[in-house]
């Protein structure tokens, strides 16, 4: 027996993983939400049809989202997670003893439920003591927030859909208005190579130009993410991604990773010319 | 014959069995469904393009409705509470003027509050009618034109017993309502005819606990905007007429301006939209309602933004208050109502209703999904953080009394010249000014332009207000009376 997930990458590309055996599917107040097991990428997380997470790849972008601020930030006490109901970034964060408290931001309860039970791997530290859980919309939420949050992770991959919010300038601005004078939100920015992305990748990086002071965006290798090559931003009010970057003291901390080093950290933020130049032409507009 | 119910929609239905039939097309329009207009067919879609048919047999004639066009109409004039139901093709704006050109006739007058739609006056440069304003009560604060108060209408009835006609506006777009029930009672009692202009108030006749529809309250004829709340397709309108209305003479009325080739495209939405708010208009209003409410609490809580409701109601010029509307004052932000439309457009990619001088209106309706609400109110928020303003020099914005000097008509067609526009004061205006929208006339025809009234559309226009209605496109230039 075959059976077949794929998803449209674009209108004339797809990627197909084959499936093992479904284990759960659900119709919850926003999305559609499946689990499944497949060989080469374990168990896989697809919302609405898009792949979220799969087993195999997630260290990759959860790593990214937190090490990168982390090493950056020489003192974060209070961290916002918005999406991220799988529980990989605060996973990732709990490697940090300094974080007072995680406030997790999650439209949608039902998806925190499926991902504690059918991804115990990464919803492992969902039981975290420092975390609290929000199940509402997160706009809302950031906006009665003021010079609150040290970190800010936006943790949701397509500006389509329930997420779709989450892309907004008006978010973005909010965000800012909740970070405290030296805080860094860290947000997904899109692939550059597909023609409809890249133009996403484009007014990600326009809106966020606008707002925060320092703007810059790192890259990494998502098998699994449309074209593979995946970016994200990084916009803080006064750190510098690399200029502000403590390596020995993050290394001194003896977090195993298996993505990060400090030294992909450096090269991370050299982007391919053609990106450059893509994000060029908005930061001069 | 099977008995027609609310459940039925006779022109959807006609449209679905002729598109079964295959029938092939030698007549108008030339696209032939589409097939010859590719691009057309490519944008709107085979479905819809195929559905814009010509008048015939199997699906009626809107100019002399006999068959499906008269099913539906009856079921809409069931569904609203009316004696008869028109449908109609030219907007809201052609079942005003509709209203207009039923009840009055050149030199006849008719009362009308001065805070009308443009499409009112116009009706009266048609046929002549002499306008008999009551100045409508004004909000100090927010500087909105309220409703009629009933002691000032008295009084222009008394004076005027003549008059043919009153006009009432149900609601104003911003939300506002007159009390209808006793407007309706007094012109009765002198004889006159009461018109609704319920181009902002569909929802009324299928809500809870919203304000008195005009048919329920005993007005004689309605225009009212489906297109708006309703859910229909631009353009697509009813008129509604009462049991005291000749309606064989309404439609000869109709008849006189509106197309003959009806867009079945219009008239199929109008029947199914009269469907779904026969069925589901109840929840569907509450749920717009709770909307509403919650986007006005939350704007509320930014700060210096005013989202008011009905706890403005006075018992006489606020007797009612429509509460999907999402009006709010926005002058102690520092920033004119058409600065934050602007910036909400420029800066965050949302488009609302329009912007004044001094307050915005979001139009909130069955459509309207949770998270766009979370994105308005959030654009709001970061509008204040980062546009916020000292709220010094910000002019309120005023309800100038007009001067009419002749009618809309006279003015209209008299002989006339150019000035430059801050030339003309003491001039008696012959066109419109009016920022649109809301498309309430700042100076109509006839009316005499005077200096407050001249540096209202100065400061308009620096503000951004998107001007309309004069002969110069610049609006720089205004035509007067010749000699007068």
């Amino acid at each position: 027996m075959e059976i077949w997930f794929s998803e449209n990458h674009t209108d004339d590309v797809k990627l197909s993983i084959r499936v093992d055996r479904q284990l759960y599917s659900v119709q919850s107040d926003y999305q559609r939400i499946d689990v499944f097991d497949s060989k080469e990428f374990g168990r896989v997380l697809t919302l609405d049809g898009y792949v979220m997470m799969t087993e195999r790849d997630e260290f990759i972008f959860h790593e990214m989202l937190v090490h990168v601020p982390m090493a950056v930030h020489p003192n974060v006490r209070k961290v916002l997670i918005i999406g991220g109901g799988d529980g990989g970034v605060v996973r990732e964060l709990s490697h940090y003893p300094e974080i007072e408290s995680i406030d997790l931001v999650e439209l949608d309860p039902l998806l925190v439920e499926v991902c504690k039970k059918y991804l115990p791997n990464t919803s492992c530290r969902m039981d975290e003591k420092r975390l609290h859980l929000y199940c509402t919309d997160a706009l809302r939420f950031v906006r009665s927030k003021e010079n609150e949050y040290d970190l800010i992770i936006v943790d949701s991959t397509d500006p389509f859909g329930p997420g779709e919010i989450l892309f907004t300038k008006e978010f973005y601005g909010n965000c800012y208005k909740a970070l405290k004078e030296d805080g860094i939100m860290i947000h997904h920015n899109e692939s550059p190579f597909y023609m409809e992305e890249a133009a996403w990748c484009q007014r990600i990086h326009k809106r966020v130009c606008d707002i925060f002071e320092e703007s810059a965006v790192y890259q990494a290798h998502l098998p699994t993410y449309p074209s593979g090559h995946w970016l994200f931003g990084f916009a803080s009010k006064k750190y510098h991604p690399l200029n502000d970057l403590a390596p020995e003291k993050w290394n001194m901390r003896g977090i195993h990773t298996r993505y990060y080093t400090t030294r992909l950290h450096q090269g991370a933020f050299a982007l391919p010319a053609y990106v450059e130049e893509m994000l060029r032409e908005v930061e001069e507009y | 014959m099977k008995t027609l119910t609310q459940n039925d929609a006779p022109i959807y239905d006609a449209l679905k069995q002729f598109q079964k039939k295959r029938v092939v097309p030698f007549d108008v329009p030339g696209h032939k469904r589409g097939k010859g207009n590719p691009e057309l067919k490519e944008l709107l879609g085979e479905q819809c393009v195929s559905n814009d048919v010509n008048s015939m047999k199997p699906l009626d004639n809107l100019c002399h409705p006999v068959s499906v066009i008269r099913d539906a109409e009856k079921l809409a004039a069931e569904a609203f509470g009316a004696a008869n139901a028109f449908f109609m093709v030219g907007g809201t704006t052609s079942a005003v003027q509709s209203m207009i050109l039923s009840v009055c006739k050149r030199g006849e007058k008719i009362i009308l509050p001065r805070n009308v739609h443009r499409s009112v006056i116009n009706a009266m440069i048609l046929n002549g009618a002499h306008p008999v304003y009551v100045n409508p009560d004004v909000d100090k604060r927010l500087g909105i034109p309220l409703g009629m108060k009933i002691s000032q209408l008295e009084r222009a009835m008394k004076e005027n017993p003549d008059a043919k006609a009153v006009l009432v506006n149900n609601p104003t777009y911003y939300g506002i309502c007159s009390d209808l029930r006793s407007i309706v009672k007094l012109a009765h009692t002198h004889g006159m005819k009461v018109l609704a202009d319920e181009a902002h108030g569909t929802h009324f006749y299928f809500g809870e606990n919203l304000p008195v529809s005009a048919m329920a309250a005993g007005a004689d004829m309605a225009a009212v905007s489906m297109h708006k709340s309703g859910g229909s397709l631009t353009q697509s309108s009813f008129l509604l007429t009462g049991s005291e209305v000749n309606a064989g003479y309404v439609r000869q009325i109709i008849n006189l301006t509106q197309t003959t080739s009806g867009s079945y495209l219009l008239l199929s939405s109008l029947d199914i939209s009269r469907r779904n708010l026969a069925i589901r208009g109840k929840e569907e209003f509450f749920k717009v309602v709770g909307k509403a409410r919650y986007a006005r609490e939350e704007i509320n809580r930014i700060g210096d933004y005013y989202a008011y409701s009905k706890e403005l109601i006075n018992g006489d010029s606020i007797f009612d208050f429509d509460e999907t509307k999402l009006s709010v004052y926005t002058l102690d932000v520092g920033l004119a109502g058409i600065e934050v439309y602007d910036l909400l457009r420029d800066e965050y990619d949302i488009q609302i209703e329009f912007g004044d001088i001094g307050n915005i209106l979001a139009y909130i309706s069955i459509g309207d999904q949770q998270k766009n609400i979370e994105r308005l109110v959030g654009a709001l928020s970061e509008i204040r953080r980062r546009f916020r303003k000292d709220k010094a020099g910000m002019l309120t914005q005023e309800y100038l009394a007009p001067k009419v000097a002749v009618t809309p008509q006279e003015a209209f067609y008299a002989e006339k010249e150019s000035l430059p526009m801050m030339e003309t004061k003491g001039r008696i205006c012959s066109e419109f000014v009016m920022c649109y929208p809301p498309g309430i006339p700042i100076l109509a025809p006839g009316e005499e332009i005077t200096s407050d009234i001249l540096q209202y559309i100065q400061y308009a226009k620096e503000k951004g207000c998107s001007m309309t209605g004069t002969e110069d496109p610049a609006i720089e230039r205004l035509n007067v009376l010749k000699g007068v």
